[in-house]
């Protein structure tokens, strides 16, 4: 389904296999493709060892280590983890938080995007300004998103609230002010910026071909048999892209719930403000990522961070795995898988 | 025999039947999709209409501005140090992007139309380092930068995109791969070198992947709350609007007409550029996508 084409091969400048005596002219022109190939890749090289393979080897290390940044780093083994587990009193109320979100937060997002991007397939005039609609929540900045979140759902003087009152409902509830309703309003956020998941969808959705649904028309089939024999098979692959991705989005997911912890409680998130009221209401708002950082940056426990990021480390690390081993098809093309 | 056979074959009767039908799904559809993007608009529609009230006004039921106060956009430049903070933002993303762009390209490059040996193994290195959490290594990295008395400014956020970016990088990558390998052994047959058929022949033709890359990077740069709050936090002097934003409420208690005049202030540049650059945005959604 996809039309990515397997990369390049440039069989001129790939020696063969087992070619004893090679000529002067090729064996300079082979020198010089590795240099071109050096020359291209050596940025990266440095960025991918300086910024990435050092930090995670130093992550892990730190990870065993009583570390402030002032003093050096001492080794106490496995006291970081075992205190996570046993006597944080914040650390497994921010791994259910985390954890609330991602099984709520990941399907809500993309069963909505599909179900939209099936409504948008349909529209033929103005299907354009829809997609473009749905997909404008999608690029407004968190921290703007989050304010304005704030302002509709604030209890007393917010738009939603009013216009309950205005319909007559006599509910008003305190939404990002109330422990049970904080990660549901969080929910509503996430929903409303669903637009990045429903592009992806829309583009895979019209690569359905249209000879399957007829065929299957002509079969009797009725509109749920259709997506459920024939659209399903087809976006499987990106579904599954989907879910991965935004469960790892999830995993990281600081932004929305410091802002809107920190406004709805009335403290700014920068410094040390979001130390003070992290995860207002009752640590409702205090996600994984968030508990890490306050452990890290605002008490600078840095060694404890890095227990905390080993954890986020193995847990995103199975989720990449289980996507990159399902979707060499989509990375090569289908020849190579 | 056609579909089109079988339509006309259809009694009379199940023709109107399923006319009817249709004009129903159509109308259903219509409504429903119209009713859905009007709430996608909505939080926009109250940003914007709070945002030129008066601060009693927006504190009341009231959703329409009784008088409007364009004003209060004077104002948040005049309480809150939004040229400052816009400058940094601009900086941070402006800077970020080109640094990028001359990092990533070349390794995407090497990395879609080269063959080479450990290829398919740096590949791999890039997806691992896209897909895994800044915060697993961002306390070494924090480190790192509080050595070399980096910390308070956005250099390091800007500088490891001099290093390659990975996401951008399979970006790109993903957009050579679908560019025929024909034109450039053509270059190669006319004597182009390796370098020439780089920079004249693919490249140019890449130039949408490149833009979207480079849009992902402006507005991923542009919203970055976690990398300037790490960093800046404790020197105002280097926040960017996204920081600056997020303070703003605590400034202003109550005065949710400017906080929300700023919030439109900081979402609009990222829209404005979206809708000038709107093709190549979404073809580059589509490409991280479609891959799988």
């Amino acid at each position: 389904m996809t039309t990515l084409v397997r990369p390049a091969t440039d069989e001129r400048v790939v020696p063969p296999a087992r070619a004893r005596k090679v000529p002067a002219p090729l064996r300079k022109k082979r020198r010089r493709h590795r240099l071109f190939v050096a020359a291209l890749m050596a940025p990266w090289a440095i960025g991918f060892s300086v910024f990435f393979l050092y930090p995670l080897a130093a992550t892990l290390w730190f990870s065993f280590t009583r570390y402030n940044l002032l003093e050096q780093p001492v080794f106490i083994g496995l006291r970081n983890y075992r205190y996570f587990f046993t006597q944080d009193p914040y650390s497994l109320q921010a791994v259910r938080n985390t954890l609330w979100l991602t099984i709520f937060v990941v399907p809500a997002r993309i069963i909505f995007a599909l179900l939209i991007a099936q409504l948008v397939i349909q529209i033929k005039r103005g299907g354009n300004v829809l997609r473009t609609v749905f997909y404008l929540p999608a690029l407004a900045p968190p921290v703007a998103a989050t304010l304005a979140f704030t302002y509709l759902f604030n209890p007393a003087t917010g738009p939603v609230n009013q216009l309950l009152g205005k319909v007559g409902i006599g509910w008003q509830p305190l939404w990002f002010s109330d422990p049970a309703l904080a990660k549901p309003t969080l929910l509503i956020l996430s929903v409303w910026g669903l637009g990045d998941v429903m592009v992806i969808l829309l583009a895979t959705l019209l690569q359905v071909p249209n000879e399957q649904y007829e065929a299957a028309h002509l079969d009797g089939a009725n509109a749920w048999q259709r997506f459920r024999y024939v659209t399903l098979p087809n976006i499987w692959p990106v579904l599954l892209f989907a879910a991965v991705t935004g469960v790892i989005a999830m995993l990281q997911f600081f932004t929305q719930a410091a802002v809107a912890s920190a406004v709805a409680g009335g403290t700014a998130p920068v410094g040390g403000g979001l130390g003070e009221r992290l995860g207002y209401p009752d640590n409702a708002m205090l996600t994984f990522p968030i508990w890490m950082y306050v452990k890290g940056f605002a008490n600078f426990q840095l060694g404890y961070a890095c227990a905390m990021a080993v954890m986020l480390f193995v847990v995103s690390m199975a989720f990449t795995v289980v996507l990159l081993r399902r979707s060499r098809v989509f990375l090569y093309g289908a020849e190579e898988a | 025999m056609t579909v089109h056979d079988l339509t006309i074959r259809r009694p009379v009767s199940r023709v109107r039947a399923g006319r009817r039908r249709k004009t129903l799904t159509f109308i259903a559809e219509h409504s429903v999709a119209i009713a859905l993007a009007l709430v996608f608009l909505a939080p926009f529609a109250f940003i914007v209409l709070t945002s030129v009230m008066t601060n009693d006004q927006a504190l009341t039921p009231d959703l329409w501005p009784r008088t409007w106060r364009l004003d209060n956009y004077v104002k948040v430049f005049q309480d809150a140090p939004m040229f400052r903070y816009l400058a940094n933002s601009l900086m941070y993303s402006v800077l970020a992007t080109g640094f990028m762009l001359l990092s990533s390209i070349p390794a995407a490059y090497a990395l879609a139309r080269l063959r080479w040996r450990g290829r398919d193994l740096a590949f791999l290195g890039v997806l691992v380092m896209m897909m895994l959490p800044p915060q697993v290594t961002v306390v070494p990295l924090y480190v790192l930068w509080a050595r070399w008395n980096l910390t308070g400014t956005l250099w390091p956020l800007i500088l490891p995109n001099l290093f390659g970016d990975a996401f951008s990088i399979f970006l790109i990558r993903q957009f050579l791969l679908t560019i025929p390998e024909e034109y450039a052994d053509a270059a190669r047959a006319d004597g182009c070198s390796e370098l020439r058929v780089m920079w004249k022949i693919i490249l140019p033709l890449a130039k949408p992947g490149i833009a979207a890359a480079a849009l992902f990077m402006f507005f991923l740069t542009w919203n970055d709350y976690f990398g300037p709050l790490l960093y800046t936090s404790e020197n105002a002097d280097n926040w960017t609007l996204a920081l600056g934003l997020a303070t703003f409420r605590d400034l202003h208690r109550v005065q949710w007409n400017l906080t929300m005049a700023a919030t439109l202030i900081v979402m609009l540049p990222v829209i404005i550029l979206f809708f000038f650059a709107q093709k190549a945005f979404v073809q580059g959604v589509t490409l991280t996508g479609v891959k799988g």
